[in-house]
């Protein structure tokens, strides 16, 4: 197999590490909106907690699209 | 019709000057950046300038965008961490906002689109290595070697520590990366969606007959991307600032 084509399969490969975030990022903010029905009114002052824990989250499918486009772009082929 | 995704992104010098054999170029970014900071300071001292008492509509947003700041790094931080740090945090969360607002703008019949600075990793990474040398710098300075302490959370028996201690100093220079990419890859991931999107209008158009009908689905997409994007501007520029605000929280008061 040619340099490039690995490439190639590498980066769609990468991409598979986003799953794994989008998991993470689902039951996020669905625990989040379970403990907002039962306690609405404490929902407003975790806000930050919420984005906080996604972005640390978000940050690993992140890792994982800069592989790939690390692939795409940077390796030489 | 330019329908590379990724062309959006190059620079173009405007003004091209060189500092000791350095290209130092006043470019499209320059000029977003620069752009994006004047008129943020404008706008505050525009809406300030009254002062009233009961406020009008701009003074409102001024005053909402700084007690938003205000609330956030006391929630993180504390009230020593708001009196040493609000102009920071506040500056690179405005500084943030208008280069992520402004690159919203598209460009229309040959006017060039604003280019967006965040849209680049060297500015993003330069943002994120200021924030940990402030919190490395700031933490030894104020603590001394009780900075250390970072690393071994307390309340953790000593043989646990030995797991923690070096997962704690991973998670502690993995931060700078994650907080550059982060802004980075989602500004850049969002504006190659759009332009992939937006590029199949035309190509169903130039395919003709029903496929031009068709046009209207991406169309479609199109905006409601737009409007996505939008909240992704505004939330990395919340997520970089509130990230910003609890690593200050560590070199303000480590060991947790």
């Amino acid at each position: 197999m040619d340099a490039t084509a690995a490439a190639y399969i590498g980066a769609g490969l990468a991409c598979l590490g986003m799953l794994g975030a989008a998991i993470g990022v689902g039951i996020i903010f669905g625990n989040f909106l379970q403990g907002a029905m039962r306690n609405p009114s404490a929902a407003p002052g975790q806000f930050g907690n919420l984005i906080f824990g996604f972005a640390v989250t978000e940050a690993l499918g992140i890792f994982s699209l800069l592989i790939a486009i690390l692939l795409l772009f940077v390796v030489p082929k | 019709m330019a329908d590379n995704p990724i062309e959006q992104f190059g620079i173009h010098p405007i003004a091209e000057f060189s500092v000791a054999g350095y290209d130092a170029s006043f470019t499209n970014a320059s000029l977003a950046m620069v752009g994006g900071a004047v008129l943020a300071a404008w706008f505050f001292n525009w809406a300030m300038k009254p002062a009233a008492m009961v406020p009008n509509r701009a003074q409102v947003v001024a005053e909402g965008a700084y007690g938003f700041i205000h609330g956030m790094l006391k929630d993180a931080a504390g009230t020593e961490g708001v009196k040493k740090f609000l102009p920071f945090v506040f500056t690179l969360f405005l500084f943030i906002f208008m280069a992520n607002m402004l690159g919203m703008f598209p460009g229309v019949f040959g006017v060039h689109h604003i280019f967006t600075p965040t849209s680049q990793i060297v500015v993003t990474a330069a943002l994120a290595m200021m924030v940990f040398l402030t919190v490395i710098v700031v933490g030894f300075a104020k603590n001394g070697l009780k900075f250390f302490k970072l690393f071994a959370p307390s309340g953790v028996p000593w043989y646990l520590l030995l797991i923690v201690t070096p997962i704690e100093i991973i998670s502690f220079f993995s931060r700078p990366l994650s907080h550059a990419v982060r802004l980075w890859a989602n500004i850049l991931a969002g504006h190659i969606l759009l332009k992939v999107f937006a590029g199949f209008v035309p190509a169903l158009i130039a395919a003709g007959g029903f496929y031009g009908l068709l046009s209207v689905l991406p169309l479609a997409m199109t905006v409601m991307l737009y409007g996505l994007e939008f909240l992704v501007a505004f939330l990395q520029a919340y997520v970089f600032a509130i990230l910003t605000c609890i690593y200050l929280n560590d070199a303000l008061h480590p060991g947790h």
